[in-house]
């Protein structure tokens, strides 16, 4: 049995999105209806939270959940508890809205410095909102610790006294990467990590009762103009819906008609 | 806080000294090498100066101190792999010169590898007006630590004031890195870049909540502007033979060596055959397909056209496609010429991974399936019969 000190520590980033599946357009302005959309932990931060849990079954690592977000994010940090991580930190402070991926990226690096120890940070390849991409590699790159991203399964861990590495595979356009890490370092999940677990019932009734770690930006040490829109070197000047498509032309006739006119559509774009 | 240290393991000599300036006793000696310890680290930065032999550099490099005046060039970024330049290398290629012309600058492209040299010509002729090469056999492999390394000591010395990436798996991973490395603005996966010509910044027009609505960003503050590209939304530059330009060898230096990371191995194909993001075309299938064999009526059609091959989420949950081919939200986000969608009814996850297609085309036996709401063109009829009868008509025409 590993002594405590020698368990990993495995930190997952989450976020939370409103669910894109209730996401709907108002045909009148053609803008975004937020009102009354669900808010659910990204899909490729349930990855994340997943591959944690593997880790904690198969090497008893010790697993913390961390997100930076608005009072209600605690719902995410309830359900990844829920599933059966360890403990829960939420980083919220009015100074954090409005940080693009460099100010979130650095927010979380210092909440990850503030925990300490830890051996492993596993992120989602992207958030379903911004689909960015940007925050798993920037906390490494705040922190300076090696990254693997689009991480399909984490083929070996060793722990040995000095020897900590991890073996992963990357999923990449033209096949697979293997690659060795030292860690301390952050990884970034795919789906073929594993489907997500369902929470237990006694898991629910932990969550419920378990304290949130709850840090802003005075406990990380971050001055609060280096945060926020302030502290982001990025700026959102427009928003603008896409021309909605206009519908194109169906081809419901006689299956043989509607084959030949694919035919000389194909034909004439390509 | 002034920012997190890194040591270069290359150069310390584990003599010592950062032990005695550090405030908070956060650095150790382990195997004759400086490790610092990042839960006691606060950031004081004062282990910088303590060392003799400038083994411990800053994290993080605050580029725009000196102001933004010195910036020029449009960078583009010469993502290769076996000795090929990647497509949408050229694609921005194109969309530099464009840049570059109302900035009145040049283009330059960043070339890192091992023996890459005949890559650099090309690259000229494809319009950089300089490229920067570091050849040498440690860059032989795409290790992001690396080569963010090198590319974060070519922007400190060259200044470019743009720096462009494909929305690549690798480029997005490495940028990522860099942006921070240099405290640079960094745009995700744009479909647009444009100069504003009153206050000659770059324009970054991206999509956003899968394409719903579109957001345009700017960095105004700091250099470079880092953005990177999706695939196909933009031309590529045409090859021009006549066309000339200087190639800068960079020596890459012995200072640095990432040891924390090893490349194991790569095993090619697993299956996927054509890369999704930059074919031109794709035939996907969806729950409408039934099975792992009735694939093959997909594929088919796929192989007369010369397209790659993608799956719904639910083909590839019921087993019937491996996940790489997947698109949709958690899968890949595709923007090709054409999009054939079989048997896929369209749920929003799906439509975000692929909407920004040119032409989509849609067969489905449901009329009211959604994927009829986005679709260019559209069959109502069964995808057993009508993509045999497609590929018999388009067989025909081949021979």
């Amino acid at each position: 049995m590993p002594s405590d000190a020698q368990k990993m520590k495995v930190i997952v980033c989450i976020k939370q999105v409103p669910d894109t599946a209730c996401v709907r357009i108002d045909p009148a302005t053609n803008t975004l209806i937020r009102e009354g959309v669900a808010s659910i932990i990204n899909p490729f931060d349930m990855y994340a939270l997943e591959t944690a849990l593997q880790l904690r079954d198969r090497y008893e690592a010790r697993t913390v959940a961390m997100t930076m977000g608005p009072p209600q994010a605690a719902d995410a940090l309830r359900e990844a508890l829920s599933m059966g991580i360890g403990e829960a930190v939420h980083i919220t402070d009015r100074a954090f809205a409005g940080s693009d991926t460099w100010a979130t990226s650095l927010v979380l690096a210092c909440g990850i410095r503030k925990i300490g120890d830890c051996d492993l940070v596993v992120c989602g390849k992207q958030a379903a909102d911004g689909d960015t991409a940007q925050v798993g590699p920037g906390i490494a790159s705040h922190l300076d610790l090696p990254q693997a991203t689009y991480v399909r399964k984490i083929s070996g861990l060793r722990l040995e006294g000095d020897t900590r590495k991890i073996a992963v595979e990357r999923l990449l356009e033209e096949g697979i990467e293997r690659l060795e890490l030292e860690l301390p370092a952050v990884i970034t999940v795919v789906k073929e990590i594993g489907e997500p677990r369902l929470p237990s019932l006694m898991g629910k009734m932990r969550a419920r009762k378990q304290p949130v770690i709850v840090w802003n930006h005075d406990d990380l040490g971050l001055e609060e103009n280096s945060v926020g829109l302030t502290g982001s070197l990025t700026r959102v000047v427009k928003i603008f819906t896409p021309p909605a498509k206009t519908g194109g032309k169906l081809l419901t006739g006689d299956p043989v008609d509607a084959v030949s006119e694919l035919a000389r559509v194909l034909k004439g774009l390509i | 806080m002034s920012g997190n240290v890194k040591i270069l393991t290359d150069r310390c000599d584990g003599c010592g000294a950062c032990l005695a300036a550090c405030p908070f006793s956060a650095i150790s000696i382990v195997s004759d090498r400086a490790v610092i310890d990042a839960g006691l680290c606060n950031l004081c930065n004062a282990c910088i100066e303590s060392c003799p032999v400038q083994a411990i550099v800053p994290a993080t490099i605050d580029t725009v101190s000196g102001g933004l005046g010195g910036y020029k060039g449009v960078w583009v970024f010469a993502e290769n792999k076996n000795r090929h330049i990647r497509p949408v290398v050229f694609e921005l290629l194109g969309k530099a010169r464009q840049l570059a012309q109302d900035l009145d600058t040049y283009v330059g492209a960043v070339l890192l590898g091992c023996e890459v040299g005949q890559l650099a010509d090309i690259l000229i002729k494809r319009g950089a007006d300089r490229v920067f090469m570091l050849d040498d056999p440690a860059l032989k492999h795409f290790i992001a630590e690396n080569y963010t390394w090198h590319i974060a000591n070519l922007i400190v010395k060259y200044k470019p004031e743009i720096f462009l990436a494909g929305a690549t798996t690798c480029g997005r991973s490495l940028v990522s890195r860099i942006a921070v490395r240099v405290k640079a603005g960094l745009t995700a996966d744009c479909t647009a870049l444009d100069i504003d010509a009153a206050k000659k910044i770059l324009i970054q027009t991206r999509p956003a909540f899968g394409g719903n609505v579109m957001a345009q960003i700017i960095s105004p503050d700091h250099r470079p502007q880092m953005a990177t590209v999706r695939h196909k939304v933009m031309p590529e530059s045409p090859f021009d033979g006549a066309r000339t330009g200087e190639i800068v060898n960079v020596d890459p230096g012995s200072d640095y060596s990432e040891h924390r990371v090893k490349l194991l191995d790569f095993i090619a194909g697993q299956g996927v055959g054509v890369n999704l993001s930059e074919a031109d075309i794709v035939v996907a299938g969806g729950r409408g397909i039934g099975s792992a064999g009735n694939f093959k009526v997909v594929e088919e059609l796929a192989r007369l056209l010369g397209a790659a091959v993608g799956a719904s989420r639910a083909a590839v949950d019921a087993g019937w496609m491996p996940y790489a081919h997947q698109i949709g939200q958690t899968g890949q986000t595709v923007s090709p010429k054409i999009y054939i969608a079989c048997g896929i009814s369209g749920q929003i996850q799906h439509l975000v991974g692929m909407q920004s297609s040119k032409v989509i085309i849609a067969i489905n036996k449901d009329p009211s399936a959604p994927i009829f709401k986005i679709a260019d063109y559209g069959v109502v009829g069964d995808l057993f019969e009508v993509v045999p009868m497609l590929c018999r008509k388009l067989g025909k025409t081949a021979q």
